[in-house]
Formats: C-alpha cells, sequence, structure tokens
C-alpha cells in the first residue's frame, strides 16, 4: 500500500462521507424535529439518482437534469408525506419503520417497472471530465472532487440554514423541545412538511451526485440508508454538526477499511484467508465503531435532547 | 440524639453558573417525619434526585443508614431501603393494582430471575401485596386496572407500592400535587396514619399539610437550607416569613 | 387463553392438513415455511410486546442459527446433538454480543442499532468466500438426528416444525407470565416504576434479548434444514421487517397473534407472487394500510368479535 493508494482511498472516502451527511442530514432533522423513523428515507436517494439519469437522458445534459431533479426529489417527497408519512407522525416508531418499509417496497419494485432492474450508466458531464494533479504523478478524477466540493459546500448552507435563520432556530428548537415550538404559535404541522421536504431533496441531490459513480440501480438506497442510520446513532439523533463529523467517520472507515483490512490481514495469514478474513472484517468495522461508540456515549457524539 | 436515618452533607450541584443545590446539609431522624418546603425554584426536585440516585452531586454526600450511597443507583438504594414516590404518579397503567404491588413484593423477596412459574399465583406474593394495598384502603380496588383508578386511588397505590418494598425510609415527593380538597383530606388521614410506623421525607408544596404532618420542617430556598426546625419554630421565623411564607401566604 | 382458540385451531389444522391430502411437496414446504417464520415471529412478538424491545435486526439470529449449520455442514458435521446445540449457541451468542450494546439504547436508537448489527451480519456473511458467499450455500445433506435421516423424511420434518412451533409459544407464554415476564412487562410500560421498586430492567431485558435470539437460532436450524440452502438474503433487513410485520399485522402484545400474522403474510405473499407480476407493488401499500387501518392487527379483530 503506497501513500498515494491511501490518498486517494482517504478521498474516496471522505467523499461517500459527504453523501452520507447529505443523506443523513434529511433523516436527522426528520428524527430530531418529528420523533419520525423513515426507513423510505433511502428509497429517496434512489428515487433521486433515478430521476437525474432519465432526465439528464431526456434533456441531454447532466446539468439540466440536476436542476430538474431537485424539484421533483422535492415533490416526491412532498407527495409521499402527505400521502403517508402525516398519518404516522402520532403513531408509535413500530408503526412507522412498517409504514415506511412498505413504501421501500413499492418504491424499489416500482423503479425496476419503470426504469428496468438493471443498473443504468450515467455518464460525467464533459465539463468535469477527466481529472486533477494532487500529487507528482498521481491524478484524481475531476468529477469526484466536484462531488466533494459540492457536498461540502452544502453542508456550509445547510450549517447557515440551521444555525442563522430563524426556520433554522425553530428546526433546531424543535429538536430540543417540540411542545414548546407550538406553544410559540408555530404551525409545527407546516414546519414538519417543510423539513421533510428539504430533506427528501437533500437526498435527492446525494443520487444525483451519485450517479456517475456509483451504478443506479433498484435497492440502491437500502445500504445507503443503513450507513446514515449508522452516522445518525453515532452522531447524536438531531444533530447536524453530529451527523457530518459521524459521516465523514464512517465514510473514511468504511473505505478505508475495506482496502487496508485484507492487506492487515496479510501480516497474520496467508493470501486467500487474509482477503476472506479481511473482506469480512472490513464490513464489520463501521458497525464496531458504532459500537464502541455508542459503549460510552450511548446517545451519540452530539446529544441534542437534553435529560 | 440518635444516629440520624439519612444525612445530607453538603450537597452541591451546579447547571452552568447556577448552583442548584448550594451546600445542603440535612438530617432526617428515625421515626419523624420531616418536611422540605421552599418556594418553587427553590430546588426541590433537584435534591430529590440527588437523594434517589438519578441526579449525581458534583460535591457532598448522601449518607443512609450510616452507609454512603452517593455513589449508587436508584434500584440500588431502593434494594437498601429507601422508597420513593412521584411528584407525577407512576405506576404500571396496564397491570392491575395487585400485580402493581406484586412487582415490589417480588423485588425484595426472592430473585425475580425465575422463569417458570405464573407470578399471578404465587399466594405468598399476592398476600404481601394485599397487605400493602390495605394499608392504605384499596383493598377492595385490587383487580382494578391502575391506569383506570382515581388519581387519589393511583397516589395511594404508589403509597402501597412503596410500602411493600418494606422501606426504612419513604421519599415522598409532593404527594398531594395535584389531589382535589376531599382526596387531599383522605391523603392527609392517610399519611397520619402511616406517620406512626414510618420514617418519612416529605416535600410538599400544600403548607397546611406540612404544619399538620411534620415533626421538622426544613426551609429551601435557592439551593440553601435556610432554616430547620419544628413547625412552631418555622411558623415563627422571620426569615422564613420573609422568603416564603410571605409570598405565599400574604 | 380462552381467545386463543383461532390460533389453535391454525395448529391443529397444520397438524391435520398431511393426513387430509395436503402432504404433497409443495404444501409441505410452504407449511414448513411458515411454521418456521411462525415461529421466529412468535420469539420477535416475546420481545416487541412483551419487552417493549422493537428490533429490526431479529433474521440476524435466524440467519447465524442457519449458518451455523452450513458452515458445520462444510467441515462433515450434520448431527443434530451437536448442530442444533451450535445454531442455538451461536444466534445466543451473537445476540448477547449485540444485545449488550443496543439494549444501553432505547427507542428509535434500539430499532437503528439493531437493524445496524443485522446488517453486519448480512454483510459479514456475503463476504464469507467459503460459505458461497454472495450466492448462498447449499447443504450436502439435512442434519441427522443420532444418525437417522428423520428430518429427511417429509412428514417427520413437518412434525418437527410444528412441535418446535407449539413449543416456542408455549415458552414464551410462560416467561411471560413468570416473574421474569412480569418485570419485562412492567419495564416496558414504565421503566421508571421498575427501577423504583429496587429492579434494573437492563439485565432482564439483556436475557429476554438472548432467548427470543436463541429461539430465532433454531428457527435458523429448521430454516436451513427445510431449504437445504442458506444464503445472505435470508439475515436481509428486508427479512427482520417482515418478521416485524408478521408481529404487527397479528396485533402486538398477543404472542399467538404472531402465528396468524406469518400465516397470513405467507399466504399472501405467496399468492401475489404467483399471479401479480411486480407484486412487490401491491404488497407494499397493504403493508401501509394494514399499519394505518387495522391497528389492533388481526387477533385484534378475533378478540373484538368475541370480547
Amino acid at each position: 500500500m503506497t501513500t498515494q493508494l491511501l490518498l486517494v482511498q482517504a478521498l474516496n472516502g471522505l467523499q461517500l462521507g459527504i453523501l452520507l451527511f447529505l443523506v443523513a442530514a434529511g433523516l436527522t432533522l426528520v428524527f430530531g424535529v418529528m420523533d419520525f423513523i423513515n426507513l423510505a428515507h433511502g428509497v429517496q436517494y434512489m428515487l433521486g439518482a433515478y430521476l437525474g439519469a432519465s432526465l439528464a437522458a431526456a434533456t441531454g445534459s447532466f446539468w439540466l437534469g440536476l436542476l430538474l431533479a431537485l424539484p421533483a426529489a422535492l415533490i416526491a417527497g412532498l407527495v409521499l408525506e402527505v400521502l403517508v408519512f402525516r398519518h404516522l407522525y402520532d403513531r408509535d416508531h413500530l408503526a412507522q419503520v412498517l409504514a415506511t418499509f412498505g413504501v421501500i417496497l413499492f418504491l424499489n419494485e416500482g423503479v425496476k417497472l419503470v426504469w428496468g432492474a438493471a443498473p443504468l450508466q450515467v455518464a460525467v458531464p464533459p465539463l468535469l471530465e477527466g481529472g486533477v494533479q494532487i500529487m507528482p504523478g498521481l491524478q484524481y478524477p475531476l468529477y469526484r472532487v466536484a462531488v466533494l466540493g459540492a457536498g461540502l459546500a452544502t453542508a456550509g448552507l445547510l450549517w447557515w440554514l440551521v444555525e442563522r435563520t430563524r426556520a433554522g432556530m425553530l428546526v433546531r428548537a424543535g429538536a430540543t423541545n417540540a411542545p414548546m415550538v407550538s406553544a410559540l404559535g408555530v404551525d409545527i404541522g407546516r414546519l414538519f412538511t417543510l423539513v421533510f421536504a428539504f430533506g427528501a431533496m437533500l437526498a435527492g441531490f446525494a443520487g444525483v451526485l451519485a450517479g456517475p459513480i456509483f451504478s443506479v440501480e433498484p435497492g440502491m438506497g437500502d445500504t445507503v440508508l443503513i450507513l446514515a442510520f449508522v452516522v445518525i446513532v453515532i452522531g447524536g439523533i438531531g444533530s447536524i454538526r453530529g451527523a457530518f463529523v459521524a459521516a465523514l467517520l464512517v465514510g473514511l472507515i468504511d473505505t478505508l477499511g475495506k482496502s487496508l483490512m485484507p492487506d492487515l490481514m496479510r501480516l497474520f495469514l496467508d493470501a486467500s484467508a487474509a482477503r476472506q478474513a479481511g473482506a469480512a472484517l472490513a464490513s464489520m468495522l463501521v458497525y464496531v465503531a458504532m459500537a464502541a461508540i455508542l459503549a460510552f456515549r450511548p446517545a451519540g457524539l452530539f446529544p441534542v435532547r437534553a435529560g | 440524639m440518635a444516629e440520624p436515618l439519612l444525612r445530607l452533607v453538603d450537597l452541591r450541584k451546579h447547571y452552568g453558573g447556577l448552583a442548584v443545590t448550594d451546600g445542603v446539609s440535612l438530617d432526617v431522624l428515625p421515626g419523624e417525619i420531616h418536611a422540605v418546603i421552599g418556594p418553587n425554584g427553590a430546588g426541590k426536585t433537584t435534591l430529590i434526585h440527588e437523594i434517589t440516585g438519578v441526579v449525581r452531586p458534583d460535591a457532598g454526600q448522601v449518607v443512609f443508614a450510616g452507609r454512603d450511597v452517593t455513589r449508587l443507583s436508584l434500584p440500588r438504594r431502593v434494594r437498601a431501603g429507601l422508597a420513593r414516590t412521584f411528584q407525577i404518579t407512576s405506576v404500571v397503567p396496564g397491570f392491575t393494582a395487585l400485580a402493581n404491588v406484586a412487582l415490589a413484593v417480588q423485588a425484595r423477596s426472592g430473585s425475580s430471575f425465575r422463569f417458570l412459574r405464573p407470578a399471578a399465583s404465587e399466594a405468598a406474593t399476592n398476600t404481601a401485596a394485599m397487605d400493602a394495598l390495605a394499608e392504605v384502603g384499596l383493598a377492595d380496588r385490587a383487580e382494578v386496572p391502575a391506569g383506570a383508578l382515581s388519581h387519589g386511588e393511583k397516589r395511594a397505590l404508589e403509597l402501597a407500592i412503596a410500602l411493600a418494598t418494606k422501606p426504612r425510609l419513604l421519599l415522598l415527593d409532593e404527594p398531594l400535587a395535584g389531589a382535589g380538597p376531599e382526596e387531599t383530606e383522605r391523603l392527609i388521614a392517610l399519611l397520619t396514619r402511616l406517620k406512626s410506623a414510618y420514617t418519612i421525607l416529605l416535600v410538599e408544596h400544600d403548607m397546611q399539610a406540612v404544619f399538620a404532618l411534620a415533626d421538622r420542617v426544613s426551609v429551601l430556598v435557592y439551593g440553601r437550607v435556610i432554616a430547620t426546625g419544628t413547625v412552631a419554630d418555622i411558623r415563627g421565623n422571620p426569615e422564613v416569613r420573609a422568603a416564603y411564607l410571605g409570598e405565599d401566604e400574604a | 387463553m380462552r381467545e386463543a382458540w383461532l390460533p389453535l385451531a391454525v395448529l391443529l389444522a397444520l397438524g391435520a392438513a398431511p393426513l387430509l391430502g395436503f402432504g404433497g411437496s409443495y404444501e409441505t414446504t410452504l407449511m414448513a415455511r411458515v411454521m418456521i417464520l411462525a415461529m421466529a415471529a412468535v420469539s420477535l412478538s416475546f420481545l416487541v410486546g412483551g419487552a417493549g424491545l422493537v428490533s429490526l435486526g431479529h433474521a440476524a439470529s435466524v440467519g447465524v442459527g442457519a449458518y451455523a449449520v452450513a458452515i458445520l455442514d462444510a467441515h462433515n458435521v450434520t448431527e443434530a446433538t451437536r448442530v442444533l446445540p451450535a445454531a442455538i449457541g451461536a444466534a445466543a451468542l451473537f445476540s448477547l454480543v449485540t444485545g449488550a450494546v443496543a439494549i444501553r439504547t432505547s427507542g428509535v436508537h434500539f430499532i437503528m442499532i439493531t437493524l445496524a448489527f443485522g446488517q453486519m451480519a448480512f454483510f459479514t456473511a456475503s463476504s464469507l468466500a467459503a460459505y458461497g458467499g454472495d450466492d448462498g450455500y447449499t447443504l450436502y445433506s439435512r442434519t441427522e438426528v443420532w444418525g437417522s435421516r428423520l428430518l429427511g423424511d417429509r412428514l417427520a420434518f413437518h412434525y418437527v416444525c410444528l412441535g418446535a412451533l407449539a413449543l416456542t409459544w408455549a415458552l414464551c407464554a410462560m416467561l411471560l407470565a413468570s416473574r421474569f415476564g412480569r418485570v419485562l412487562r412492567a419495564a416496558r410500560e414504565n421503566a421508571q416504576r421498575v427501577e423504583a421498586v429496587g429492579l434494573s430492567p437492563y439485565p432482564f431485558r439483556l436475557v429476554a434479548y438472548v432467548i427470543a435470539g436463541a429461539i430465532g437460532g433454531a428457527a435458523g436450524f429448521l430454516l436451513a434444514n427445510a431449504t437445504e440452502f442458506v444464503s445472505p438474503a435470508g439475515i436481509s433487513w428486508q427479512r427482520s421487517g417482515e418478521l416485524l410485520f408478521m408481529v404487527i399485522l397479528g396485533g402486538v402484545g398477543r404472542l399467538w397473534g404472531a402465528i396468524l400474522g406469518a400465516v397470513a403474510f405467507v399466504l399472501l405473499e405467496t399468492w401475489l407472487a404467483d399471479h401479480v407480476a411486480h407484486w412487490k407493488m401491491v404488497f407494499g401499500p397493504l403493508l401501509v394500510l394494514a399499519v394505518l387501518f387495522l391497528k389492533g392487527g388481526l387477533s385484534g379483530l378475533v378478540v373484538r368479535r368475541h370480547g
């Protein structure tokens, strides 16, 4: 393992972390404000990827596709909120889990019906083709750098929205104490809808960005969803800052683990056994890290809710 | 003077810059009813949390029956003989009154890690639970789900549960809160009956009740005990009148 | 128990079915699936309805049990007296380790952490290349019982499954009625109350979690033998969601509801899969509707009619 390879893997890890953050941000806000567990958040990521892919194909431009996919993802989120989720806010978590699970089954299958079961390939937009030199003799794809930048910019924007605007103040207050916010005379129902749609759009945005990197396929949201869960559990439910730190952490651990573990195992085992044991260990690594963090901080790194 | 059953030694707790418990020392003697009164925001709730082990004080000691329990969890303090009731009644709503008390009985008699026999058919447990219910006057309500009891009955049930743990000290957190005039009267009568048999630390807002029941009273203001003494002492204490009685009964 | 006539009738019907002409391969395979999943669902219902622990990773303990069978099979260990304890023991151990972390948390955290640990098991199984990896592993033979091929006999296997299901129901009912169960049930409704009588809920919940995991392991043992095949798909979080759905479809709070839930689920799934191309698009919305409108579950309907 050379330094160069390590650097590339670290960048890949950060970039996975950024995508995870975009998904986890909506999830953690929806949890924090509404105490609502939404398993279907992952399919909103998938939906974003599909919308981006087909709109890009239809318009012939990745950028136009992106521009159209965002409001489309927002609308999809709104429709789901009105049709299903709204009726679940005052139900227990068990009911929320199952109903949103039903939504996943529907959408995963629906995507197969509309776009087919085979993965779609999305081309990198011409503007972002090629690579940048990050070290002498080391090229890194420009598109991935752009994803990293776009993700960081979105994270910054989100931070500003949550920390500096009135809506953000209400969201933060809602995460700590929802009854108090409604006592202030704020229409909590509208706030919920807003946060929800916004979260869906962020997940959709992540999906569009992921299109040219990963393959766009049914069920692609499920893996991301579970990693996003791990992220918000580690970060502390309702905390944007926690989600950011935890997302980068999870992205790095997962990516570096998968590339380093087999080599690490080589120190103890022969090549094929090392590959197997390394792969098995690497896939456990994120969860072991989560368990270790929770063992010391059951409410996550940045707990929001007091008491 | 007898060795105190519960001794608080210079308890301190800060939240940010605010001293919620600011050097509280207090003794509860065996057999007495010791009342803690204080205006809202005096730090009564935090003090109770420190005594029961929900909140750990920054400094100071909680000594119960000669043993330092400052670092023990709530369940372990209860097993040591410190039973409590809650300001907001806390019962298992889906259980019958009897099962609520039986839970407390089984907690103190033998292991609860028993897997085979149906708990509801343990005669000895049920008898002990019925005794506790009878003690608070709920014997005829034994089979009613606790969630369906009236507010006053729930209060009494909570007392029965506390009694069933065979406590050495009863910590009653505003037992009259939320009770109507009639219920209050009945609860005071009940507490008067219990008075002879138990050592009680009573945290209460209702002055009439405190003055009727307590042997000694401590007054808590802004996290400090400003006076401790008999009911007559406290009534006559000008500092107390200024800090507390004045504003409440003016 | 007077209201439990329906599940008893179901068990009787399952017992009589092979004698009444439903002993063919198709029918017994279907019924074995019903009974084994019902067994897992009852143990999950014990957790959810009894202890208030909404686990979204119960399929993992079933999977651990199934993989124990596969791994031992690959090493030529096929004797039930060794395989069954290994399956149960492995699942119990898995539940102990993951439960020790998960039960420190509650509510949404608990749901997500059990989900994450379930995924951990899933990815670990997928990376076990020696035991089929993603593709799964086909058993050389069914487990032997003291050297005999008892489990290979269709009828005998049918009654073994039926016995295991009945035993599971009886065991869980007994546990819930015991002192131990009383503490669990009380802690589900009001953990503070339990602490205030001098008991810490944690060890009780952990033991319940391990017991449910052990039963799941036994179900996994049977499942591996029923299909003679083990794959990561059986551990996926969708399977955990399905088990949870059986519990809620049957009605939380009545153990036997899970039996009804499992029967209804498997029959519906089988029928839909045979008759509708994209059957999950029907199944998902049905799930949502069941959650929204069938609040007491199927057992609630039965009890209400007789109540």
